[in-house]
């Protein structure tokens, strides 16, 4: 039972692992559960990579909050993080009646050669078993691209996958609920350092005061400082207990999305209140990363490669700051100011993203190429929304993209280029001619400067044909790449 | 799972299997950690070539938790490594040869601890220019080995006479191993200065060898143990050597066992990749496309050591002929020395690399002939007498790749699928489809032909269970699957009373490594030698049981033995074994016979048999992106009599995927400084579930192998990686399709084939 917020903080982590209730009060707050589970003997979990990438490490873990199983990479979580959580490890789905059908499916399916991969597999698809929206081919897909397998070429593997996707076995597992926390908040410190989690947006605020703090959220992105770059922040700030900062909700016709939402929240959320959010989200990482990154996150690291922001600039969204002073509302093209800038000032982080959903004739495409098509970063990526009016004149002209400079940016010279202008081809290559001028990429290891040019022309154009027949299509099929220029693969 | 049906020939889930899913099958680091346990992390080279090294470990030596900082000077024997050459310094001595090489190890009592002390560990040198790529190197004059050259007939004659000669020159990528298990090594001193190593590596002998000599150790003094790898692909082949002898010279110095892990970013930045390769060719054929002449100069990118260097590049020498008989020719080889990681064995072993330089000219040539890529291709492929001598001397006995060929072209329909493709194109302005389809023949047996050896040590209880030893290793191949069926199959026994042990040196001595896709035909002959030895001790005990006439066998079939309509148990027929004092171990031993080669003559038999296989695939391209997707694969694969069938399909699913990455998404990146700037899956990307083909249709061959083969199978490990190259002439039929159809232009596509290189390709074609 969740108590008064006013109740004092608890000062030691409590979780379930496997079945069992544990303590834990030494570990320092920057530990991560994969370091952890291994130094106590819980070596099924396996480390390859320690950056999210490969997904050998994978846990599952009972969402409080949704109370569904989400796969989870445990290389970048951090201990406080699953204070009031169950986890189940590799370790614990076997019963005595045998093995769970998730790890069953995989013998039988000669889902493994070396093994080294296979319990962060089986994991994955431990949730896909409870998962009842596993309805599509590409959601097969997207439930494992997080884990990578080097042997088998994943066919056998797939194949197991889709023999327990949504099969619900009445289990344990199916019954099972979150120990939840004692609503007091967490304050946590080890080490010689601190971990926080508020349960109130005046809490949060408070503690920013301090110089030294640092807001994470999912810590898919601060995990790999603490991991790849040895950093150890003396003081975390976690917003995941403050309610109101999560969820998706109208407020009259603005749409509210708040900054610590999940990822797999928001697409679960935004499949039909606003599908070109959720068109990206598709490739926008892993099961696991989607399940633990935020909206917030994305935008606060201000990277010109984060793929949300190119969607939201092109939907002309607000941003809302809390700070001391209260809310202010900023435009979201004021507020990446430089290189992973923001505007916040000291002392504010993100409340939420408030905007209009675009009308259903708005024509919508969200793109991104990456090397890879699943588990990437973006070469490029890009937003459009164009309005016509009844003439076919253009009213309305967006096109955001990531990848091309210093920030996520709107292509300002295209849009005035095609702001009057009949939707035609010849406007169209007009307004990529005035890309052309604008856009200064730099090359690097993910693409030319001549890549990142070429593309981003070429989406414009390629949103053009896409959108000849129908205003937006979202992303329902295998396609072969990230404009929907043919049928696709329905299996 | 009782198996009682036979072992050998049917379907078998891994040996492992149920280890793997529940996590309780265990990898080096997985081990309970012994106390005492020291943790090394590696000081490594901050720059990719330099002299006048000096290691300043004064202040890391002082640091919390540190035991000892260990530099080139406390090596108490031979300061060198290398599996053939010698020239390898376990830490580095006075020069610096590559960014990432190890300089000194920290021994502390924690791995956080040890990794803090090593950055403190000064590293200071002369930096010199490094040489980074095998241009660079031909330039330098920097030469691992003289030239390899293998000749026949009079080729420049033969070019001079063609009706179309082609000059070409191809660049192949490297690509990194990835396995997902990182290189580990743990060592533990025992009694009277012997010391135990467990080892993820493909070659336990190797490491037991070079440890004996870093330490000046009786080799008896030393054992090495693997209990499986996390996926190997011959990137411990050699290389998982250092790490281990390393953690063996930490546990010698401190008396306190030590384990050396590398995370993922100090295993891709310190070792060796597959071998960049460059190809010069000229080729010569007639107006049907017959190749006539060939001509090729091959350079490989060695890195700054030799390792297998000098075999890969002999292998892929042999390889420039794949599956086609070429009447005249001149190939040369040589290994280029860079300051880069030491490049070493990867699944292919410079096959791979040698194939794709004829794969390139047939296309060419198809191209400029006006010729489906197909039909060239089958005008050339071996067939009876003269067409069926290697350009080494070996014959190829009844070339069954004709038939292959035209079995799948007709089971995968190609030509109705060329002509909708086609169709479809022709109105499809920004995607487009294409075809490929590539042979491969694959020589089987260690170059070197004295390692294909292999020994057995098979111990039966008597209650009648067994323990099976061999010198291979598991590594994901399902080698101990296919060995421990063998066993099964000669002892009539069920597949789940044998344990298969971790392979140690101290069960089976001088082994090879387990490499060259040669696992199963070495170690499963020499363990059906084993057991058939047992058996033929238990016959005359079990018939005296079952009470059969002088000169009538007993059936060992399923634990059971039958004769007579009678039958008893296997274990009643082991225990009466030990009561009437009858030995129930025994070793086996395997050598293949009849191979042999003359590398100054440029002839012999190196292999013992060849593997074959074919493959259609079928791309679609977005032109606008450069993404492409693979829409179908058919593969027609020999495998000769599967030992195991759906291990081989496994194994070939798997090899061809790997194979894809190798030419498709995967890209090693070194900055200007030679320092590797893809070390981690976030930058380094291996296909994953998105970029498997959305059909795949395996089919074996099912044909015995000519060869006196265990069970008359064939080898499987390596020749469909190989089917990969297919990608890329799909890649290009669908490129093609991008110009004017009456252009043929011939598409210039870059490897990798990234979506930034598939798009400057389409670009170029547009352009046209």
């Amino acid at each position: 039972m969740r108590s008064s917020p006013s109740a004092e903080p608890s000062t030691i982590l409590r979780f379930v692992l496997n079945g069992v209730a544990l303590q834990e009060s030494e570990a320092r707050p920057t530990t991560t559960l994969l370091q952890w589970l291994r130094r106590r003997r819980h070596t099924g979990t396996k480390e390859g990579c320690a950056e999210g990438d490969c997904g050998a490490c994978t846990v599952a873990i009972l969402d409080p909050g949704s109370g569904r199983w989400r796969a989870i990479n445990s290389c970048l979580v951090l201990l406080p993080m699953i204070d009031g959580c169950q986890v189940v490890t590799v370790e614990g789905l076997a019963s005595r009646n045998g093995l769970h059908p998730a790890q069953r499916a995989m013998v039988q399916a000669q889902g493994s050669q070396c093994g080294y991969c296979t319990p962060g597999f089986v994991m994955s698809l431990f949730e896909a078993c409870y998962r009842s929206d596993l309805d599509q081919p590409w959601k097969l897909d997207d439930q494992i691209c997080g884990n990578l397998c080097r042997c088998t070429g994943y066919r056998p593997i797939r194949d197991a996958l889709a023999s327990v996707a949504g099969q619900r076995p009445d289990d344990r597992f199916r019954a099972a609920s979150a120990p939840g926390t004692s609503g007091a908040g967490l304050r946590y410190e080890a080490g010689g350092q601190r971990f926080d989690a508020p349960t109130t947006l005046e809490g949060a605020l408070a503690l920013l005061r301090s110089p030294t703090v640092r807001i994470v959220a999912g810590a898919t992105d601060l995990g790999l400082e603490i991991t790849q770059r040895h950093a150890h922040p003396p003081h975390l700030l976690s917003l995941d207990r403050i309610a109101e900062l999560r969820g998706v909700a109208f407020d009259g016709d603005e749409l509210v999305l708040g900054a610590t939402t999940a990822l797999s929240e928001l697409e679960d959320a935004t499949e039909d209140t606003l599908p070109i959010l959720h068109r990206m989200l598709r490739y926008f990482g892993s099961r696991q990363i989607k399940h633990r990154g935020t909206l917030g996150g994305n935008l606060c690291n201000a990277s010109p490669i984060g793929d949300l922001a190119p969607v939201l600039l092109a939907l002309d969204a607000d941003a809302v700051l809390q700070g001391p002073q209260g809310p202010r509302t900023v435009p979201l093209s004021s507020f990446f100011v430089g290189y992973r800038t923001t505007a916040l000032e000291p002392g504010e982080l993100l409340a939420q993203i408030r905007l209009r959903p675009p009308p259903d004739s708005a024509r919508l495409g969200a793109y991104k190429v990456s090397r890879r098509r699943e588990l990437d970063i973006s070469a490029v990526s890009a937003a459009v929304q164009i309005r016509l009016d009844d003439q076919g004149q253009v009213t309305l002209a967006r096109l955001a993209l990531g990848g091309v400079g210093a920030t996520p940016l709107r292509a300002t010279a295209a849009e005035a280029a095609l702001l009057g202008r009949p939707w035609s081809e010849e406007s169209v290559q007009q307004a990529a001619h005035a890309l052309d001028q604008q856009l200064t990429p730099l090359s690097d290891p993910r693409g030319s400067s001549w890549f990142r040019h070429t593309l981003a022309r070429n989406l414009l154009l390629g949103f053009y044909e896409e959108t000849r027949l129908q205003p937006f299509t979202p992303l329902s099929g295998r396609h072969t790449g990230t404009l929907i220029l043919s049928p696709g693969d329905p299996r | 799972m009782s198996a009682v049906g036979p072992a050998l020939h049917h379907d078998a889930p891994h040996e492992s299997a149920v280890g793997h899913v529940t996590g309780r099958a265990r990898y080096v680091d997985d081990l309970p950690e012994p106390p005492g346990l020291l943790h090394a992390v590696l000081v490594t080279a901050p720059m990719a070539r330099g002299r006048a090294l000096v290691v300043d470990a004064v202040g890391a030596g002082g640091a919390e938790g540190v035991v000892a900082v260990l530099t080139a000077a406390d090596i108490p024997g031979d300061p060198y490594i290398g599996p053939i050459v010698h020239d390898e310094p376990l830490l580095a001595l006075d020069q610096i040869g590559y960014h990432g090489q190890p300089v000194a190890v920290v021994l502390a009592e924690g791995r956080e601890l040890a990794r803090r002390a090593a950055e403190q560990v000064v590293v200071r040198a002369e930096p010199l220019e490094p040489v980074l790529g095998i241009e660079q190197g031909i330039a330098a004059g920097r030469f691992h080995t003289a030239p390899h050259t293998i000749t026949r007939g009079d080729v420049e004659a033969a070019l001079a006479g063609a009706h179309l000669l082609i000059t070409g020159e191809v660049q192949t990528p490297a690509q990194d191993h990835f396995y997902l298990e990182t290189q580990c090594a743990l060592a533990i001193p025992g009694e009277g200065g012997s010391l135990e190593i467990w080892s993820s590596t493909q070659h336990p002998t190797e490491v037991q060898r070079a440890t004996a000599g870093a330490l000046r150790l009786p080799q008896a003094a030393v054992s090495c143990r693997v209990p499986r790898m996390g996926g190997g692909f011959g990137g411990k082949e050699s290389q998982a050597t250092q790490p281990a002898v390393l953690a063996a010279l930490g546990a010698r110095h401190t008396g306190r066992p030590v384990k050396l892990w590398l995370d993922r970013s100090e295993d891709m930045r310190i070792t060796g990749k597959r071998h960049p390769f460059l190809g010069r060719y000229r080729a010569g054929f007639d107006a049907d496309g017959r190749l006539l002449g060939l001509e090729v100069q091959l350079y490989s990118d060695g890195g700054w050591t030799a390792d297998l260097s000098g075999p890969v590049m002999d292998r892929a020498l042999f390889h420039l002929d794949n599956a086609y008989h070429v009447p005249a020719l001149r190939f040369s080889g040589r290994v280029v020395q860079t300051d880069l990681p030491s490049n070493t064995a990867f699944r292919g072993f410079g096959g791979p690399q040698g194939i794709y330089v004829v794969e390139d000219a047939l296309e060419r040539a198809a191209s400029r002939l006006g010729l489906p890529p197909e039909a060239v291709r089958r005008r050339n492929y071996y067939g009876d007498a003269p067409r069926d001598q290697t350009p080494y001397g070996q014959r190829v006995p009844g070339p069954p790749i004709a038939a292959m060929h035209d079995r799948l072209v007709r089971t995968a329909g190609l030509s109705r699928r060329r002509g909708a493709i086609a169709a479809a194109n022709a109105v499809s302005r920004h995607t487009k489809r294409g075809l490929g389809l590539v042979p491969v023949k694959f020589g089987i047996s260690f170059t070197a032909s004295l390692l294909n050896q292999a020994g057995a040590l098979v111990l039966v209880y008597a209650d009648g269970t067994v323990q099976l030893n061999h010198g291979g290793t598991e590594m994901g191949q399902g080698l101990h699957t296919k060995v421990r069926a063998v066993c099964a199959d000669v002892l009539g026994v069920p597949v789940d009373t044998i344990r298969v042990m971790d392979t140690s040196t101290d069960k089976i001595p001088n082994t090879s490594a387990t490499a060259a896709s040669s696992g199963s035909d070495l170690n499963g002959a020499a363990v059906a030698e084993a057991a058939r030895r047992i058996r033929e001790r238990m016959v005359p005990i079990a018939a005296s049981l079952l009470g059969l006439d002088e000169g009538t066998s007993p059936t060992f079939r399923g634990g059971e033995v039958y004769g007579e309509g009678r039958s008893i148990s296997f274990a009643e027929v082991a225990n009466a074994c030990w009561v009437q004092q009858i030995p129930l171990s025994a070793t086996g031993f395997y050598r293949t016979p009849g191979i042999a080669y003359d590398p100054q003559q440029g002839r012999g038999t190196p292999f013992f048999y060849f593997a074959w296989g074919i493959a259609l695939v079928e791309v679609e391209v977005l032109g606008l992106t450069g993404e492409h997707r693979i829409q179908r694969v058919d593969i027609l694969h020999d495998v000769g009599n599967s030992l195991i069938p759906n291990i081989d399909v496994g194994q070939i699913e798997g090899a061809f995927v790997q194979g894809v990455g190798w030419l498709t998404g995967e890209e090693v990146i070194h900055g200007d400084d030679g320092r590797c700037l893809t070390h981690g899956p976030s930058t380094y990307k291996v296909p994953s579930v998105g970029d498997v083909p959305l059909q795949m249709r395996i089919e074996l061959l099912d044909q015995p192998a000519e060869a006196d083969t265990i069970g008359r199978s064939k080898a499987v490990g390596e020749p469909p990686f190989v089917l990969g190259i297919a990608v890329i002439s799909a890649l290009r039929d669908a490129i093609g399709a991008f110009g004017e159809a009456e252009a043929e232009a011939e598409v210039e596509l870059a490897l990798p084939a990234t979506p930034e290189a598939i798009l400057r390709a389409v670009e170029a074609q547009r352009a046209r």
